[in-house]
């Protein structure tokens, strides 16, 4: 039995399949190898062009999927919605249509829209990978932390994992609950009832809003930002930071006080003193870092995958 | 499909033993050589080879690394089979250093070639030998050529050469042709 990705696109982890999830880990350990070489960059990519649209803004994602395109030596364009065209009125399938004419094989893609990756796979030839669409995945964000808790607890299976913090507004907190729970995992979400979806216990994860219940729950925690971005409802979803911070702040007195050692995530960009304090952050139980590091693994990882040579459906029957 | 066996266990053991005899004398005691197999099945063919070598010369150090051609292939996007990468393993600094790269199975030369690519990324070495098990001749599309041969094999481009590694029921190479 050959393995290969059972997708096209990255859209979201709900599309794939555990295999697929272990296939992308066991490729990026060894493009974590590549990365502690001398010569951190291999030439799979030569004959690949990628463009990166950002219609959202982003640092650390784009930026690590620029290295990762990079070390496999792909050429990239770089596209932010900020300077284009998209503020002269044109639609998305257009945009993106330009882009191809221009021979692009592979879209990295953020968009504020959730479902907007989905639509554009509808659309486009080219394989597509979500980086991001408004609430709804964050895939490679997902991979790059089940692989980081993989890397620091030895596996995924059995552990318990809690989510912390704005699940409502946050695609890194589904993302993570169905690569968790495809990879056998204990999921539970903590937060504010206001910022916790209704019926998210149908995907099979606990829900409890006292955050040291479910730190002594826990072997691992995710902390998550709060969203402030997307909260601009007009009726606020809990009455001030400070009062947030005070009830699902994690500090170093929570953490210390703990029955065991439990291991620190954060996706970033964090907001210190806000949902995690300065020394949990920098502490050694905080893996933080790390999951920056292997972020470009696993990009490698799923770009390399994904940017095979596909059988068509003809030639497969 | 038709199989026939090139190589038994017996034979197999006896062109192992020639071939390690063959390296210590042209490498002496290996101050400073390395030895390099190639994955993935390269690999399980240096490993008998580095074994072999310990019984015979109990006294020299062998230093024994991996390398996957797979980032460096040339069919990368061409090829049906989707390229999966294997562990790179090389704990030493190649510079310098004369190094002997280890396959199974030398055939159109194309792994050959990714393989020298990625392991130079790892240092300039002083020079680069190349030993193979089963040399198929006559079929090579690359100019490369091995230094240290087990087997040299006629066939032709519809056959396959298989190298089967199994302790329990004896190691065998296999001659493999399709059905008309």
């Amino acid at each position: 039995m050959e393995k290969t990705l059972s997708v096209k696109h990255l859209i979201g982890i709900k599309d794939l399949t555990k295999e697929d999830i272990e296939l992308i880990f066991s490729q990026a350990d060894e493009f974590k190898e590549v990365l502690n070489r001398p010569i951190k960059k291999v030439p799979s990519l030569r004959d690949v062009t990628v463009a990166n649209l950002f219609f959202e803004n982003s640092t650390r994602t784009r930026l690590s999927f620029e290295l990762a395109e990079k070390r496999l030596s792909a050429d990239v364009v770089n596209f932010s919605a900020s300077t284009s065209s998209v503020k002269k009125g044109e639609t998305l399938v257009d945009t993106v249509n330009n882009i191809l004419s221009m021979k692009v094989d592979m879209v990295v893609m953020r968009h504020s829209a959730p479902g907007a990756c989905q639509f554009l796979s509808q659309h486009i030839d080219a394989s597509i990978v979500n980086a991001g669409d408004g609430t709804h995945e964050h895939p490679t964000q997902a991979l790059l932390d089940a692989f980081s808790i993989r890397e620091r607890l030895g596996g995924v299976k059995g552990k318990k994992v809690a989510i912390v913090g704005d699940i409502l507004h946050s695609r890194v907190a589904l993302s993570n609950i169905y690569c968790l729970k495809k990879l056998g995992a204990e999921v539970m979400v903590c937060g504010p009832s206001t910022l916790i979806p209704k019926h998210i216990g149908h995907l099979g994860v606990k829900v409890e809003h006292d955050l040291r219940t479910a730190l002594e729950w826990c072997d691992v925690a995710n902390m998550l930002r709060i969203q402030l971005e997307r909260q601009d409802v007009g009726v606020p979803y809990f009455p001030s930071l400070r009062e947030y911070s005070l009830q699902y702040g994690l500090t170093k007195e929570i953490l210390d006080s703990l029955p065991k050692r439990i291991v620190i995530m954060h996706p970033g960009p964090i907001n210190r003193g806000v949902e995690i304090t300065s020394d949990v952050a920098d502490s050694n139980q905080s893996i933080i870092l790390n999951q920056v590091e292997n972020g470009v693994a696993i990009r490698m990882a799923v770009i390399f995958l994904l940017s095979q040579r596909r059988r068509t459906q003809a030639e497969v029957n | 499909m038709a199989k026939v066996t090139l190589i038994d266990s017996n034979h197999l053991r006896l062109i192992i033993n020639r071939l390690c005899y063959q390296l210590i004398e042209n490498h002496d005691l290996f101050s400073n050589t390395v030895l390099i197999g190639l994955q993935p099945r390269g690999v399980f063919f240096a490993e008998k080879i580095v074994q072999n070598l310990k019984q015979i010369a109990p006294n020299t150090t062998v230093n024994f690394g991996k390398v996957d051609p797979t980032f460096y292939r040339d069919d990368f996007r061409r090829s049906d089979k989707t390229l999966l990468a294997q562990p790179t393993d090389i704990p030493f600094n190649l510079e310098g250093k004369r190094v002997v790269l280890i396959d199974d199975v030398l055939y159109t030369g194309r792994t050959i070639r990714a393989g020298l690519e990625g392991m130079m990324e790892y240092g300039r070495p002083q020079s680069i030998e190349l030993m193979v098990l089963i040399d198929r001749r006559f079929s090579r599309e690359l100019p490369i050529e091995p230094t240290y041969i087990g087997m040299s094999v006629d066939s032709y481009d519809n056959q396959k050469v298989k190298v089967i590694w199994d302790d329990v029921h004896g190691n065998k190479v296999s001659l493999l042709t399709e059905a008309e």
